[in-house]
């Protein structure tokens, strides 16, 4: 047993609402820059949906994640070494930038410049790559923003295999949630294995998985590697460049900028304990459907005093192994069951987990039809197909969603007649498999989410590993070597100078 | 004036490009680590590169091949073979023809992308537009200096140009002499090979250095990097 520690990631969907406050923070902190203006290390779907970059989810099309192989060992779905390899001049699965969009700008300043005219004057779009008119947009970030298009364009969504999709075009049965999306930071991520230079990594001590700036050749491998296309290549810096997790903010135990920004309280960071040794294992799982349980398998106890002495021999300090107790995550997925991990197929075992969300009783009209298990309504007559959320969540196996909605219904039955009704109905519990306690618990976690309960972030003493002196007064965050960039606009290597600083005077002397 | 110029050019410019490209990419990869990549834009128009890209460097490398494998190799050790210099020619006309072909019509789609495409265009700068049009001006050089080469198929030209880059390499101070009077397609094919030794440090070139062939031996498919522990108290300021 080799035990290793991550900061993961519970998004509860039953809460989102869909306000892209975290993906406009992400932005304007990680990619206002030239080159990923076309890139949002978080974004937020609108579910059924092709998706962003489109159809990111099937991988018939995209070949990102691993697949199983006959002899039972796990490969990237791309092919094996020699066959990525062979793809290096041109890599056949790579997404254009179509695919996600063409960045834009609009010609604000023609509003003010404009001379006196019949008609208003208006800001038309521009590209933001070649600098040419676009006359017009066709695709966005988040074209199919609260479903919109056409149904038969947003049914192409794989999620519903399985599922007669047909009767969801219709206006009284549609539905519709919002599925926020980042980097997994997988235990077993398929970018890291793609990448032919190495230059992609696994942190040991938190699990947050970074590109190397100064290793990407611009390969490009990982970007068709990863099955959530969340890698993203800088077509300005010839680099490929993703979601850090805010590493710089966790080191110091706060929150991501995502998580710490969204109002609506439904993002939790917190440590989970795993054994590093039986990654391999189940990530090769035999059939799909098993390959969530498999992965909770690989989950440790932070409470188990033989987790605790294995952990500390592997390094894990106190500090870590008290957040372990706290975390919001272990609590989530692991204990309570309602946290799922996206897309367990792709074989990943990805550590940002999703609540599925509840969603109203199907239809007013079939109101008599509406099974009901006692006191809470059929988990399976709601507006969301179970087998929807099924395949997005667990492989297409049912069972465990319907377990968590259960869980979470019972929640609201439990709290709704103690607060109302001023009754503690301990058989509510008892049906999920739960007990007063744990449902107050829940409670506290999942709907009151005070700060401190949803972010239990461990500080990661980067003095035991770094040298403080060696960087005072450095620069922080700067792109090549040193802080100045000098006053041409390309270097000798033809690499364009990033400015970081942008003084006052700076912005006369452009003026003048 | 001539032999003057000559003698620069074959005899002390070879020696200056192979300075410019070691040291220049050694400074580079020190001191300029993230200018270090293939600058690819596929993402931006996948449109002919597929096509282009393949065809370039499948011949490129098998023209990079020959010629190391072709001029490098000592003469001496062709004539213990017993391979006469007449089919060494003709191999090298040939392949290296079927080779040139390839790797220029995927030049020219690569060119005509990168000058006509408005992205690419736009994301490309001097030293990508540059080196493209002087790789596409030697593939053609070369093709050229093959028509050249038809009218010698003994081979007896092409040794001379052997002996020449091997004195280059073993210091030989005589060895512009040994190309006194060659076709000046031949010459300029040098001249011009040798310039691009000498940009090579500045464009990006220098991902062919990266080639990533340890992916095939790195152990596993998971990379993990530990956080280093340090000593205590590495540093005390105020000793």
């Amino acid at each position: 047993m080799k035990i290793r520690a991550q900061i993961g990631m519970v998004l509860n969907l039953d809460k989102c609402i869909g306000c892209h406050t975290c993906s406009v923070t992400c932005k304007n902190v990680w990619t206002n820059r030239e080159g990923v203006e076309y890139a949002w290390f978080n974004n937020v779907e609108t579910k059924p949906g092709i998706g962003y970059p489109k159809e990111w989810e099937n991988q018939k099309k995209w070949n990102g994640g691993w697949v199983r192989g006959k002899n039972g060992k796990i490969r990237p779905k791309a092919g094996a070494k020699w066959r990525i390899l062979a793809n290096i001049f041109a890599n056949p699965d790579l997404p254009e930038i179509d695919d996600y969009y063409e960045p834009f700008d609009f010609d604000y300043e023609h509003l003010q410049t404009a001379p006196e005219s019949q008609a208003m004057p208006t800001a038309r779009p521009r590209s933001l790559i070649s600098g040419e008119r676009m006359e017009k947009i066709e695709w966005g970030p988040n074209w199919e923003e609260i479903l919109g298009g056409e149904f038969a364009k947003r049914s192409k969504d794989i999620n519903f295999e399985g599922v007669e999709k047909e009767i969801y075009g219709q206006f009284e049965n549609t539905f519709m949630m919002y599925l926020p999306r980042l980097c997994e930071h997988c235990l077993n991520p398929s970018c890291v294995a793609s990448c032919p230079s190495g230059a992609i990594y696994k942190r040991e001590d938190d699990g947050i998985v970074l590109i190397d700036q100064e290793k990407c050749r611009g390969w490009r491998m990982c970007v068709s590697g990863c099955p959530y296309k969340k890698i993203y290549y800088n077509w300005s810096s010839g680099k490929s460049e993703k979601c850090v997790f805010c590493y710089p903010r966790i080191e110091a135990g706060h929150p991501t900028v995502c998580s710490e920004t969204c109002v609506g309280r439904i993002r939790y960071l917190g440590v989970v304990l795993y054994d590093a040794d039986r990654i391999e294992e189940a990530a090769s799982s035999t059939d799909e459907k098993d390959l969530y349980e498999a992965q909770l398998k690989i989950f440790l106890d932070p409470n188990d005093p033989k987790v605790i002495e294995q952990a500390r021999k592997d390094g894990i300090s106190d500090a870590w192994l008290e957040a372990a107790k706290r975390s919001p995550v272990y609590k989530m997925a692991m204990e309570w069951k309602v946290a799922f991990p996206l897309h367990p197929e792709y074989r990943t075992l990805p550590m940002v987990w999703y609540i599925p969300p509840l969603s109203p009783i199907q239809s007013a009209a079939e109101a008599g039809k509406i099974g009901m298990d006692g006191a809470m309504p059929d988990v399976r007559s709601m507006r969301i197909p179970v087998r929807y959320l099924a395949n997005l969540l667990t492989a297409g196996n049912e069972k465990p969603v319907v377990h968590a909605l259960e869980r979470m219904l019972a929640m609201r039955a439990y709290m709704r007649a103690k607060t109302v009704d001023g009754v503690i109905d301990e058989a509510v519990a008892k049906r999920v498999g739960m007990s007063g306690q744990m449902i107050e618990d829940m409670y506290q976690v999942m709907a009151i989410a005070n700060y401190e309960d949803r972010f239990v972030i461990p500080t990661s003493h980067r003095e035991v590993s770094e040298d403080a002196y060696d960087v005072r007064g450095s620069c922080g965050f700067s792109f090549g070597n040193g802080c100045s960039g000098g006053t041409s606009s390309n270097d000798l290597f033809s690499a364009k100078r990033t400015r970081t600083v942008h003084t006052p005077t700076d912005i006369f002397k452009e003026r003048a | 004036m001539e032999l003057y110029f000559h003698n620069f050019v074959f005899g002390i410019y070879p020696y200056i490009a192979l300075s410019v490209l070691i040291i220049g990419s050694v400074i580079r990869y020190d001191r300029e680590p993230y200018t270090w990549r293939s600058g690819s834009s596929q993402l931006l128009r996948r449109r002919q590169l597929m096509w282009g890209s393949v065809l370039f460097h499948v011949g490129v490398l098998a023209i990079f091949a020959g010629h190391v494998v072709g001029l490098l190799t000592p003469i001496a050790i062709f004539e213990w073979l017993g391979i006469p210099h007449e089919a060494k020619q003709i191999v090298a006309v040939v392949l290296g023809g079927v080779a040139g072909i390839m790797a220029i019509v995927g030049a020219s789609l690569l060119i005509h992308r990168r000058f006509f495409d408005a992205r690419v265009r736009a994301a490309s700068n001097i030293s990508d537009n540059l080196i493209i049009v002087l790789l596409w001006l030697q593939l053609a050089l070369g093709l050229g200096s093959i028509l050249v080469s038809l009218n010698h198929l003994d081979g007896s030209e092409m040794v001379r140009f052997m002996a020449w880059a091997q004195a280059i390499f073993t210091f030989d101070l005589n060895a512009a002499s040994y190309v006194e009077g060659t076709h000046w397609i031949f010459e300029l094919h040098i001249l011009l090979g040798l310039t691009i030794f000498v940009l090579f440090p500045f464009t990006r070139l220098v991902h062919m250095l990266s080639v990533p062939v340890r992916y095939m031996w790195r152990p596993g498919y998971q990379v993990v990097r530990a956080k280093e522990r340090r000593a205590a108290n590495l540093h005390i300021p105020a000793e």
